[in-house]
């Protein structure tokens, strides 16, 4: 047989190849989605622009520290809650409803490089909200404690790792179980709630009697725990504790109850 | 494996959903190198059957074996080799359709040149379009395209002409004819009857889960008991006349009345029924204007074997 346009060479490209593109992909279209740019971006600038220039006017500190220091590390915590959960979770559960999980799923690529593509994605797109709030931040004058410059940045990155490892194993949960719409309805909600209420901008400690509760929560650990390393130098192990005990669980239950289709 | 082996064997497939039997002990076999076309009405089984040979289904009866490898165990070693065109869907709703295109050609190892299927398949105009904004055609076109970029050896095409208009069908299949006559194997579900005689070399009917024919266009339509009969006449006919006339054609006819003045008969390919057409149409004061004997169609064939049209 000659050698046509068509004539079969299959195969499929590396494993690293596919995740690289895969992520690429993935990035692409975070960032290119208005609502998901909000939620990445917009949303946590207002939260502290608006937070600073209020707690200015009134005049309050927190914890005897300026308001800007402690809510800083608090809207770069809600940052990496905003991408690997909601983002993560409405992401998810589109790709299933479109189809786009099913046609992948026929590809070379594995499912295991689908994870890892979106793992990195995601790792990315932190990366770049946490560059555009490290620098808002510090145009507002923000000053991260100097005290231990090499623990601050372990703490940083423990907390990102362990925070963004937790909160996308229950974006993926909730985006593998439900339908895409109520995804989209349950992941904004949950968002809504903990940004409230869940000591992620604000420390658990000004939540009164709910402060135990609240350290519990993976949205109240990830905040405590950029906190401590970034106004106190100080690693929060509990915290980080905790969120290694929610990226667990989340990953375990979502491996057992995921529905590709 | 030699290349005389069957591309695709199926074993009395059994699949369920729920209590509802969607195949039915199912069995057919697909030549390498063919273009084999699954027919038969919606719900007879075709996308599910389709599915377990993609690995997307586990058979709960039966076994499947593609390209010699079980989609299931052998799923990494598989899916490298096919190309799957999804019914619908498959794309981002935000990314733009070379984009789509891009993104699969760079999981192959030697994908095909994308700037050149989107030529051949007329996507040029859309290639910057996010996918949710694209025409249903143009879906179609980009999902064809996505099955063949990693050049696969065996295409499994999922109803690949819903949708489009008759130009955008005519590339489509001549696509089709082009990928088989490089060496590809295409495997294609339609309830189309003219695209599974347009260009399929063998065509199995499916009804309700099961093969109920298999064979050549050819061997499919040739010869057989009945023949379509079209009447136009000058007139408009008397009431009742569909049921009057199958009384004088007597057992074995279908009389379905398309208007005023025009019927299709399906019955005994034999001189007599075209006569006793034209005495009836004496008796009852109406002029035959057009009166052929069609060509036995693949619809014929299912209406004779099932007693039920294939697409109403």
């Amino acid at each position: 047989m000659s050698v046509g346009t068509f004539s079969p060479a299959p195969g499929g490209a590396s494993l690293a190849r596919m995740v690289l593109a895969q992520s690429r992909m993935e990035a692409r279209l975070m960032l290119r989605n208005g609502e998901q740019l909000l939620l990445a971006i917009v949303i946590p600038v207002i939260v502290l622009v608006g937070g600073v220039l209020a707690a200015g006017r009134i005049g309050i500190d927190l914890d005897g520290h300026r308001a800007v220091d402690v809510l800083t590390p608090g809207v770069l915590a809600l940052a990496v809650m905003s991408t690997a959960f909601t983002s993560v979770a409405i992401a998810t559960g589109f790709e299933r409803r479109y189809g786009v999980i099913k046609l992948l799923g026929s590809s070379p690529l594995p499912r295991h490089g689908l994870l890892l593509g979106k793992v990195l994605a995601l790792l990315n797109v932190v990366a770049l909200q946490l560059v555009v709030l490290v620098v808002v931040g510090l145009a507002l004058g923000w000053e991260p404690t100097l005290a231990h410059p090499p623990r601050t940045m372990l703490g940083v990155v423990l907390a990102v790792g362990l925070g963004t490892a937790a909160f996308a194993a229950l974006g993926l949960l909730v985006a593998g179980a439900l339908r895409a719409e109520a995804t989209l309805a349950l992941a904004n909600l949950v968002y809504l709630l903990l940004m409230a209420g869940g000591g992620v901008v604000l420390p658990a400690s000004t939540y009164g009697a709910a402060e135990a509760l609240i350290r519990w929560l993976p949205s109240g650990a990830l905040g405590e725990a950029m906190r401590a390393t970034l106004v106190d130098a100080r690693i929060d192990v509990s915290a980080l504790l905790v969120l290694a005990a929610w990226a667990v669980a989340g990953t375990v239950l979502t491996a057992r109850t995921f529905k590709w289709e | 494996m030699p290349p005389a082996s069957p591309a695709v064997v199926i074993d009395g497939l059994v699949m369920r959903y729920g209590d509802k039997v969607a195949v039915d002990g199912l069995s057919l076999e697909v030549a390498r190198g063919s273009v084999t076309a699954v027919l038969g009405p919606n719900g007879a089984g075709k996308t599910t059957t389709l599915e377990t040979c993609e690995g997307y289904r586990v058979p709960q009866g039966g076994t499947v074996r593609v390209l010699g490898l079980d989609p299931q165990r052998d799923r990494a070693a598989l899916l490298p080799r096919i190309g799957v065109m999804l019914q619908s869907g498959g794309a981002w709703s935000g990314a733009r359709a070379v984009e789509m295109l891009e993104h699969l050609a760079a999981l192959h190892a030697h994908p095909l040149d994308t700037s050149m299927l989107v030529e051949r398949l007329g996507l040029g105009d859309c290639g910057r379009t996010p996918y949710r904004r694209l025409s249903g055609g143009q879906k179609q076109r980009l999902g064809l395209a996505l099955a063949l970029v990693g050049r696969p050896e065996l295409v499994f095409v999922d109803e690949p002409t819903a949708g489009m208009d008759p130009q955008a069908r005519r590339t489509t299949w001549e696509l089709l004819e082009e990928i088989r006559g490089d060496g590809v194997t295409v495997v294609l579900t339609t309830h189309h009857m003219d695209e599974a005689e347009h260009l399929a070399d063998r065509i199995h009917i499916i009804d309700r889960g099961t093969v109920i024919a298999s064979g050549t266009p050819s061997e499919l339509t040739r010869g057989g008991r009945s023949a379509t009969i079209r009447l136009v006449v000058n007139r408009p006919f008397p009431e009742g006349a569909p049921e009057s006339l199958r009384a004088d054609l007597g057992p074995g006819t279908e009389v379905r009345q398309l208007d005023d003045v025009s019927m299709l008969i399906h019955g005994p390919a034999d001189g007599t029924t075209l006569g006793r057409v034209s005495r009836w149409c004496e008796a009852h004061d109406v002029l035959p204007q057009t009166l052929t004997l069609g060509q036995r169609t693949l619809e014929d064939v299912f209406l004779e074997i099932t007693g039920r049209e294939l697409a109403s």
